[in-house]
C-alpha cells in the first residue's frame, strides 16, 4: 500500500473509530450516531473520494479510494458512502459535477435497464438499489438510440418503495417516470452497464473482505475468552480448525478483492478480459466466503451471535447482503463461463497466467 | 486486529514474461517430439532424464541459486513461472521438482563447501534426482516421533531402521533425511533428531516398491540396515533438525503445484463444452475459474513477498489447506458438470481418462506436504488459538 493510501485509509479508520464503534451503533435504536458519521466523513471528503476537484469533490486516487472502502467494510459501515463513492466516480466518467450529500446508483444489478426516452427523460425501474431511500441525488447510467448516457437524477423526482437487504440497510425499488435529469451526458466510448456492475462488483467485494477480516477477529478474540467444559473454547481442536477456515476464506476474499482493485487501478478501459476475469471471480470469490466464512463466525459464537444485542450480525448479514448488489456471484459465473468458453480451452491458462 | 493476514496484490514482473514464452515454446517442442503427452496427467512411466537434461540445459533448474553453484541467479517469480508452466503442460518434472524446490536450498543452507560444489551444478544440469526420507511406518504427520536410529561410529554414523512414502526413493539418486541421534528431552521431544544427506543406490539401503490406488508406485519404503554416512553428510546442527525444517515450508507449501495437481480437467471440461454452453456448465466453469485464479493470486502474492524477504508462514499454510481441498474438490466438480456433456464431444474420451485418474489423485493431494489438520494447527497458532 502507498503511503498515501495509508494516509486516506487512517482518516476514515479513525472516523469510524471514533464515531462508528459497532457495540454504540448496535444499541442506539434511535440512529442518532448517523447524522454525526456522515458529516465527518463528509468533511474529510471521503464520499466524494472518486470525484476530481474541479467536480466538486476531494481528487482521492482510485487506489486511496479502494482502500477506505475495505476499512468502510471492516466495520460494516450502514451510511451510503460506498454508493456515494461509486455515484460520484459514475458521474466523474461524464464529467458531470457531483453534488453535495448522500448518492446511490441507479441501476444496481445487471438486469435492470433505465432508458433515455426521445424527450430526454428517464423511464425504468431498477429493484435492489442500495440506500435509496437515504439519498438526495442518483447517478443513473441509461441507454437508449444504442448508446449509453450518464445522468445526475433529483431523487424526490422518482418514486422509491421502501425495502430491507439482509443487513438491514435501505434496498429499494427506484421507478423513474419520464423524469428530467438535472443534468445529462454521454458515456464514454466503451462505458456501458457491465463496467459500472463490474465497478460496483469490486466496491462489494473490498467490503465483503473487510467484514471476514472483522468477524475473524472477533471470532478469534471470543473463542479465547468463552470457557466451555472448564476450558477456552480456542483450546479445542475442532475450534482451532474451524477458524482456521475462516481466516482461510477471508484470505481468499482480501486477494481476490485487492487483486480486482488494483487491477481497475491500473486499467485503461473497463473493457477487456483481464479486468473482467478479475472483477468477477472476486465478486464470486467474496460471495461464497461470505456464506462459508460467516457460517464458522456463528458457529463459533453459538447462540450469543444469533442475538439482536451482539454486533456479529452487523458484518455477518451485510457480507451477505453485499454478494446481491451489482450482481450475485450466480450472475458473474454464468458470464465468466461463457467469456472462458468462448475464448475456447487452450486460452484458459494464458488468460489466467496474464494475471 | 488479531491476525493481520496480508495478501497484497502483486504481479510478476515484466522479464517474467518474456520467461514464460521461451517455457512455453521449449515445451511445445518437446510434446511435438513425442517427449510427453500434455492430456496424460499419469507421468508413471514417464521418467524422461533426457528432458531433465535439456530443462537443466535452458538454465531453469537451481535458478535461483548462485553462479558458482550452477544456478542463475533469478527471482524465485521467475522461478514460479516456470514451475507453473511446467505443472499445466503435465510436464514430466518429478526427476527433478524435489530437488530444486527443497532439497537443493537445504544443501545451500547446511552442507558443507565442498558436497555443494560437487551435488549442486548437477542439480542444476538436470543430472541428479533427490527423495525426501522424513515419513516412517510409525510416525507421518507426527515428524518428532521418528525412530530410524543413526549411530556414532567411527568417521560418520550407520543407519538402521525404515522410512515410507518416499516418492522417487526408487529413482533418487540422493535422499535428505531425519534420523534419530539422540532421545527427546523431557522438555522438548523434538530434540534428538538430525537431518543427513544420503547417498542412494548403495548397499545397505533396500528401496521396496508400494502401489498406490492410482496404479502408479510412485512411493517405496526404504529399509536402511548398517548403512554408513560419513560425518560431512551431516546437514546443520546435530540434534536440532526441528530447528532447521519450519523456515523453508513457506516455499514448499505456497507454489503453484499445491493448487493446479488436477487442473487438467477444467481445460478439458472447457474443450467439452464447446463455445456456447448452456446456463448450468458456464455457471459452473465460471465458479471454478474464478477460484484458481483467485488461489493464484494468493500464491504469487505469497512468492512475492518470500522474495521481498518476508517470512509469510501462515499465509503460505492458508495457501496449501485452501488451494489442496479445492484442487482436491474440483475433479468432483468437473465430473458434475461433464454429466451433461454432449455425447459428440470430441475429446469425451479424453476427458473420462482424465477425471478417473485426478478422482484416483485427489485423496492425496490434502495428505502429502503437510496434512490439512496439520496446516489449520499451524495457521490456528498464527491466529494466537495455541
Amino acid at each position: 500500500m502507498a503511503e498515501s493510501e495509508n494516509i486516506v485509509a487512517e482518516t476514515a479508520e479513525k472516523i469510524f473509530a471514533d464515531l462508528a464503534d459497532a457495540q454504540t451503533i448496535n444499541h442506539d435504536k434511535q440512529g442518532a450516531w448517523k447524522a454525526p458519521l456522515w458529516q465527518a466523513l463528509t468533511e474529510a471528503g471521503l464520499p466524494l473520494s472518486w470525484v476530481p476537484d474541479d467536480l466538486g469533490g476531494s481528487g482521492a486516487s482510485l487506489a486511496e479510494g479502494f482502500s477506505v472502502l475495505n476499512v468502510a467494510g471492516r466495520h460494516a459501515i450502514a451510511v451510503p458512502l460506498a454508493e456515494t463513492m461509486l455515484a460520484g466516480w459514475l458521474l466523474t466518467q461524464a464529467r458531470i459535477a457531483s453534488p453535495e450529500g448522500e448518492m446511490t446508483v441507479v441501476p444496481a444489478g445487471p438486469k435492470d435497464r433505465i432508458t433515455l426516452n426521445s424527450d430526454g427523460s428517464l423511464s425504468g425501474r431498477a429493484r435492489g438499489v442500495p440506500f435509496a431511500k437515504d439519498a438526495k441525488h442518483f447517478a443513473v447510467l441509461a441507454s437508449g438510440n444504442g448508446s449509453n448516457s450518464i445522468a445526475l437524477v433529483d431523487a424526490a423526482k422518482c418514486r422509491t418503495e421502501s425495502g430491507t437487504g439482509l443487513g438491514g440497510d435501505h434496498s429499494d425499488t427506484v421507478t423513474l417516470d419520464k423524469v428530467p435529469p438535472i443534468t445529462i451526458k454521454p458515456a464514454p466510448k466503451n462505458f456501458d452497464q457491465t463496467a459500472l456492475m463490474l465497478m460496483g462488483g469490486v466496491v462489494r467485494s473490498l467490503q465483503i473482505a473487510g467484514a471476514l477480516e472483522a468477524m475473524l477477529d472477533i471470532s478469534v478474540r471470543y473463542s479465547n475468552e468463552r470457557v466451555a467444559f472448564e476450558k477456552k473454547i480456542s483450546r479445542f481442536q475442532a475450534v482451532q480448525h474451524n477458524l482456521a477456515r475462516l481466516a482461510g476464506e477471508s484470505a481468499a476474499a482480501l486477494a481476490a478483492a485487492t487483486s480486482a482493485a488494483d487491477t481497475i487501478v491500473s486499467a485503461t478501459s473497463l473493457d477487456n478480459d483481464a479486468v473482467f476475469l478479475e472483477a468477477a471471480s472476486a465478486k464470486i470469490r467474496c460471495s461464497e466466503a461470505a456464506e462459508k466464512g460467516g457460517g464458522i463466525a456463528h458457529q463459533v459464537h453459538g447462540a450469543i451471535g444469533f442475538t439482536i444485542e451482539h454486533i456479529l450480525h452487523r458484518y455477518s448479514l451485510r457480507a451477505l447482503a453485499w454478494r446481491d448488489d451489482f450482481g450475485s456471484e450466480s450472475h458473474w459465473a454464468v458470464e465468466l463461463g461463457k467469456l472462458v468458453a468462448n475464448r475456447g480451452a487452450d486460452e484458459l491458462w494464458p488468460l489466467v497466467a496474464s494475471r | 486486529m488479531t491476525a493481520a493476514l496480508r495478501f497484497d496484490p502483486i504481479r510478476l514482473p515484466e522479464k517474467c514474461e518474456q520467461l514464460r514464452k521461451e517455457v512455453r515454446a521449449f515445451l511445445a517442442e518437446e510434446i511435438a517430439a513425442g517427449t510427453f503427452d500434455p492430456h496424460s496427467p499419469n507421468r508413471e512411466d514417464n521418467d524422461a532424464p533426457e528432458f531433465s537434461r535439456r530443462v537443466g540445459a535452458k538454465g531453469w533448474l537451481g535458478m535461483t541459486w548462485p553462479k558458482k553453484y550452477g544456478g542463475q541467479e533469478r527471482s524465485f517469480l521467475e522461478r514460479y513461472v516456470v514451475t507453473e508452466e511446467m505443472r499445466v503442460a503435465n510436464a514430466p518434472t518429478r526427476r527433478f521438482f524435489v530437488a530444486d524446490r527443497q532439497s537443493g536450498p537445504v544443501l545451500l543452507k547446511y552442507a558443507p563447501e565442498h558436497i555443494k560444489m560437487d551435488i549442486l551444478p548437477r542439480i542444476c544440469r538436470g543430472e541428479v534426482c533427490f527423495a525426501i526420507g522424513m515419513s516412517e511406518p510409525n510416525s507421518g504427520s507426527d515428524l518428532f516421533a521418528a525412530k530410524t536410529r543413526a549411530t556414532k561410529t567411527d568417521g560418520g554414523y550407520l543407519i538402521n531402521g525404515t522410512k515410507i512414502w518416499t516418492s522417487s526413493a526408487h529413482i533418487a539418486d540422493y535422499m535428505i533425511a531425519i534420523f534419530r541421534t539422540s532421545p527427546p528431552t523431557k522438555e522438548n521431544r523434538r530434540h534428538g533428531l538430525t537431518q543427513f544427506l544420503v547417498k542412494m543406490k548403495q548397499p545397505g539401503i533396500q528401496v521396496n516398491p508400494i502401489g498406490q490406488i492410482t496404479g502408479q508406485f510412485e512411493f517405496n519404503e526404504v529399509v536402511f540396515t548398517d548403512y554408513f554416512v560419513p560425518d560431512d553428510h551431516v546437514l546443520g546442527e546435530i540434534d536440532g533438525a526441528w530447528k532447521q525444517a519450519t523456515s523453508e515450508l513457506a516455499y514448499e507449501r505456497s507454489g503453484p503445484e499445491r493448487f493446479l495437481e488436477t487442473y487438467y480437467v477444467l481445460t478439458e471440461l472447457v474443450r467439452a463444452v464447446g463455445k456456447n454452453p448452456d446456463t448450468r456448465s458456464a455457471e459452473g466453469i465460471g465458479r471454478l475459474v474464478a477460484q484458481v485464479h483467485t488461489m493464484r493470486r494468493m500464491s504469487v502474492s505469497v512468492a512475492g513477498m518470500l522474495q521481498a524477504g518476508k517470512e509469510p508462514v501462515v499465509e503460505a499454510s492458508i495457501v496449501k489447506d485452501i488451494g489442496t481441498v479445492w484442487e482436491q474438490q474440483l475433479p468432483h466438480r468437473v465430473r458434475d458438470l461433464a454429466a451433461f456433456v454432449e455425447e459428440t464431444a470430441t475429446n469425451r474420451e479424453t476427458l473420462e481418462k482424465q477425471l478417473d485418474f485426478a478422482i484416483k489423485t485427489a485423496p492425496k493431494l490434502t495428505i502429502q506436504g503437510g496434512t490439512t489438520e496439520v496446516l489449520r494447527g499451524i495457521i490456528a497458532r498464527g491466529l494466537g488459538l495455541r
